[in-house]
């Protein structure tokens, strides 16, 4: 018996204001992308590409006419007419608060350039709240040889989890626990890793944008004050263990591989790879072959 | 789904209490023993996951059972119900109420909330700390340890406290009002004989509260012979769209807080395309200072098994939801009857009322979080998962519980529907005024000579009400009247002439959100009060959002500084901050509990010119 199979109706395109300027745009996609449409720079902490949104960070929030409050650009959906602030008073006034909440209260120290530049954009004085600002300060976790955690630099941004999940691993090794300020990404009762599911894919590393996450490599290199972004090369291959064809991004300083990322935009991987194509490359630098 | 478990084995209590919910399991697929067929066959899967939803009544079982959730008998949980076990930590762990560490079976949490501040809690926390040790640490005997807890909804015999005892033979009281010798007897191992009933006093014009401490709320006889299901059988004539014109020309506004249309709801819900619709009755009253639901339930459990059994029907929904919040055992006990009474009598089932609709009811419990009484929270905590709010939109009424068109109301509101139906809309708008209809539940709590539950016509002045509750003591003067809860607001005497309707309250910049009205006179300790409100939302925020998760730590920060700092110019520093911190908490939170966690505390320091503000 032959069906037909419903794809969906015809994306309409919608007529919305941002910033007093008419744009099309595509229904069903966000205010956030919309804003890129035009090259207005937005904040964003939460939210990837290769991620459901979560709209928990709040750095992206724009005034929405009609609306009580300010929404997330992220994750709100463009709506015919809708009239958009991104640089109202109001709307950089959150901004600034919330990357200041964040920077007084986590080590951001190793977020890129961009969060930097925001930082600098919104006029963010972290240091207002004074030195007795509760942080989440703890020490760094080492239970096993591929990565570290380091949760002082956790902004608790749900990327990893959602990455464990089903947004690409479907492990779940990790979650969020506990609440309020006290919440923080756990396994069960806070076992160490060995001890849980994970299974070393590394791609919580992958979309982790603090540092908080990171190869085992890289932190030893940091530690030992050899770490030189300066100094390494990216090369792309095929992973060669199997035969879906994933695109990998080697990080190569001094002529070893100190870590191993994929492109978010690539059609095989999205981002994500396993513990082969992430950490199996040690015997490209072997020199046992050559003994 | 691969579920990877490297704890110790469950104890053989641990097992009795899941599987004396679940049931026993089948095969080694659902975390039983490996039978022979497990070699060849898989089963489970889908069915299992969905049954996912059953996590937290399972960590109930446990929990009373235990008196905490050990590793292994989360991961037996996990492995009956297909759940990752991070996963799981992660929605126990956000529950105050669940215990992750070993602890005695026996529980004393003391209230230590703004009703019971003001009937002494401080000094009785601090003799129960020189006797028994510091909150949260089992003294010398082992076997009992008292905590602190948020206000435990019995503000009117403050100050108050929860006992519970695990085991094989759980139990739970409520001790109120609380004294150290009471207190000291329990933690020595004394349960108390009987638990004192607390019944609101009904006055001659009750509407809502017209069958409380009348008819006898365990017998369905007596509800019926007081004229119970009336409005059900009016209802049934209307037909839905009948019950939906009558609501909206009633004028009803929800009363859980946020004043919301119910009739334009329940349209909203009735025209929703996506089956099947789900109803749900929020019950999990947990703003501090507010009482009124508890009361209903006690007083009048088959009105609001009534009351939602018509919004059901007219809504299209078969499958309802009461979530009541842990602190309220004899309230969940009154219901849990009610409902099962009403299934017997054919009120509820598949065939409601000879209707040949059908709807049934199953009650959650909550565990301990003030956040899922907002109603994405809730769905998400009926689900087995964090109580989490979600962004809206999408509205309830399109996506909510399980994805579904959800109508969520609050009691109160339910019972409001009773009335209408009874006596017809236009009777019912005649009470109130043009905008706020009908008559309103006030909790009284604090300096008031007669705290308890108050129902007047919406318009009353606030003065009215005070002077109902018997007014302040001899001699004293007010300072404030916190109107709303924690999340309300302060108004100061000049102020106790406003009107309480919903526009009334708009216009001084207060609420009558959920109803709670806690009475300061002179000699409140305001400043502990706001110290206390602070602390109230850092522990109750989820933490999903910064603006709310950092905002309300960096607002206790800057008040307790406030309020201890001598020097102007640093204090006016602070002052701004406070109020700079106030800002993104309205504008930037996810959900109401930011967007309200300063209001209180900053009305305060305009209002009552706490700390030299103006
Ligand atoms: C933090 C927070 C807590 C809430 N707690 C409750 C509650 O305990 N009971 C309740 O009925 N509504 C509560 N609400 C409001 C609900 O989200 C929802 O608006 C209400 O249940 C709808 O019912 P109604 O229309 O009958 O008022 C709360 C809202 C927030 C933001
Ligand atoms: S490495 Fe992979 S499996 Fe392990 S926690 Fe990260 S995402 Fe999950
Ligand atoms: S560890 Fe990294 S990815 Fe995970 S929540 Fe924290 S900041 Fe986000
Ligand atoms: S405002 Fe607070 S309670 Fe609400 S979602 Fe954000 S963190 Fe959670
Ligand atoms: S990027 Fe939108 S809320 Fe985080
Ligand atoms: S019971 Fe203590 S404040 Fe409500």
């Amino acid at each position: 018996m032959a069906s037909g199979v419903f794809v969906g109706l015809p994306r309409r395109m919608v007529t919305v204001t941002i910033d007093g300027v008419d744009v099309q745009a595509t229904e069903g996609t966000t205010i956030l992308e919309a804003c890129r449409g035009l090259s207005i720079d937005t904040p964003t902490l939460c939210q990837l590409e290769n991620l459901t949104p979560v709209n928990v960070c709040r750095a992206c929030v724009v005034e929405v006419e009609g609306s009580r409050v300010l929404v997330p650009a992220c994750s709100r959906k463009v709506e015919a007419g809708m009239k958009v602030l991104t640089d109202s008073e109001r709307v950089r006034h959150s901004r600034r608060m919330v990357l200041e909440m964040l920077a007084s209260s986590v080590d951001m120290s190793l977020c890129g350039p961009q969060v930097r530049g925001w930082m600098t954009q919104y006029g963010a004085q972290p240091q207002r709240f004074g030195p007795g600002a509760a942080t989440v300060a703890q020490p760094v976790k080492i239970d096993n040889d591929l990565y570290v955690r380091d949760y002082s630099r956790c902004i608790l941004c749900y990327k990893c989890v959602e990455a464990c999940g089903v947004d690409a691993q479907n492990t779940f090794a990790i979650g969020v626990a506990g609440r309020g300020f006290d919440a923080h990404i756990a396994t069960e009762f806070t076992v160490a890793l060995p001890e849980s599911a994970c299974v070393y894919c590394g791609n919580c590393i992958g979309v982790c944008p603090t540092g908080a996450l990171m190869f085992k490599s890289e932190y030893d290199m940091r530690q030992a004050g050899t770490w030189d972004e300066s100094q390494q090369t990216v090369t792309e291959t095929v992973c060669p263990y199997c035969g879906v064809g994933c695109m990998l991004e080697l990080h190569v300083q001094d002529n070893s591989i100190v870590k191993v990322t994929s492109p978010l935009d690539h059609s095989v991987t999205a981002g994500h790879l396993c513990v082969k194509g992430r950490f199996g490359f040690e015997f490209v630098q072997s020199r046992k072959r050559s003994e | 789904m691969d579920i990877r478990t490297t704890g110790g084995p469950p104890s053989a209590e641990e097992i009795a209490a899941v599987d004396g919910f679940l049931g026993a399991p089948e095969s080694l697929w659902e975390g039983g023993a490996r039978v022979e067929a497990d070699d060849h066959l898989a089963y489970g899967g889908l069915a299992t996951r969905s049954r996912r939803h059953l996590l937290l009544p399972v960590l109930h079982a446990v929990q009373d059972r235990a008196g905490w959730v050990s590793r292994g008998a989360l991961e037996y949980a996990c492995r009956r119900l297909s759940i990752p076990p991070a996963d799981a930590y992660g929605v126990a762990s956000f529950y105050a109420r669940f215990a992750l560490d070993e602890r005695p079976p026996l529980a004393v949490h003391v209230c230590d909330d703004i009703a019971c501040k003001c009937a002494g809690a401080d000094a009785l926390c601090d003799a129960l700390e020189k006797g028994f040790g510091p909150a949260g640490v089992p003294g010398a005997s082992g076997s009992a340890a008292w905590y602190r807890s948020p206000c435990l909804g019995l503000c009117d015999r403050a100050p108050a406290a929860l006992i519970e005892r695990a085991g094989k033979h759980h139990a739970e009281a409520r001790v109120a009002p609380a004294g150290y010798m009471s207190l000291s007897a329990i933690l020595g191992g004394r349960w108390p004989d009987s638990e004192t009933s607390m019944h609101a006093q009904p006055r001659k014009e009750s509407r809502l509260l017209r069958r409380v401490g009348v008819v006898d709320p365990t017998s369905i006889d007596s509800y019926v012979q007081a004229g119970g299901y009336a409005a059900l059988r009016r209802a049934l004539e209307l037909g839905p769209d009948g019950v939906i014109r009558e609501v909206t020309d009633a004028k009803l506004l929800g009363r859980g807080g946020a004043a919301f249309p119910t009739g334009r709801k329940w349209d909203a819900v009735a025209k929703a395309p996506a089956r099947p619709h789900f109803m749900v009755c929020n019950a999990d009253e947990s703003e501090p200072g507010t009482f009124k639901d508890r009361v209903l339930m006690e007083g009048d459990p088959f009105g609001i098994v009534e009351g939602m059994t018509i919004a059901a029907l007219a809504t299209g929904c078969e499958q309802g939801y009461l979530y009541v919040r842990g602190e309220y055992p004899q309230a969940r006990g009154r219901i849990e009857n009610a409902i099962a009474q009403a299934r017997a009598h054919g009120f509820l089932g598949a065939d409601v009322a000879g209707s040949g609709l059908s709807f049934d009811i199953e009650v959650r419990r909550g565990a301990g979080a003030y956040i899922c009484g907002e109603e994405t929270a809730l769905f998400n905590s009926i689900e087995g998962k964090r109580g989490e709010p979600r962004n809206k939109p999408p509205f309830p009424v399109a996506v909510g519980l399980f994805g579904k068109p959800t109508l969520v109301n609050n009691v109160e509101t339910l019972v409001n529907v009773l009335e209408i139906l009874n006596h017809g809309s236009a009777e019912y708008a005649k009470t109130g005024t043009a905008e706020s209809a009908g008559t309103r539940l006030f909790c009284l709590s604090g300096h008031v000579r007669a705290p308890g539950i108050y129902e007047v016509p919406m318009g009353t002045t606030l003065r009215a009400l005070i002077e109902m509750a018997g007014g302040l003591r001899e001699g004293r003067s007010l300072r404030a009247v916190l109107l709303g809860g924690a999340a309300g607001s302060f108004v100061t005497e000049s102020q106790l002439d406003v009107p309480l309707t919903f526009e009334g309250t708009r216009a001084i910049g207060a609420t009558l959100g959920s109803g709670a009205v806690i009475v300061f006179d002179d000699t409140a300790d305001l400043e502990q009060v706001l110290l206390r409100i602070a602390r109230f939302f850092r522990d109750e925020s989820c933490g999903q959002c910064v603006p709310c998760r950092v905002g309300t730590v960096r607002q206790e920060e800057a008040l307790k500084r406030i309020l201890s700092e001598r020097n102007q110019s640093l204090r006016e520093t602070d002052i701004a901050l406070l109020s700079d911190i106030a800002r993104a908490m309205r504008d930037a939170s996810i959900c109401g509990l930011g967007q309200t966690a300063a209001s209180a505390i900053g009305s305060a320091l305009i209002q009552l010119k706490i700390a030299g503000v103006n």
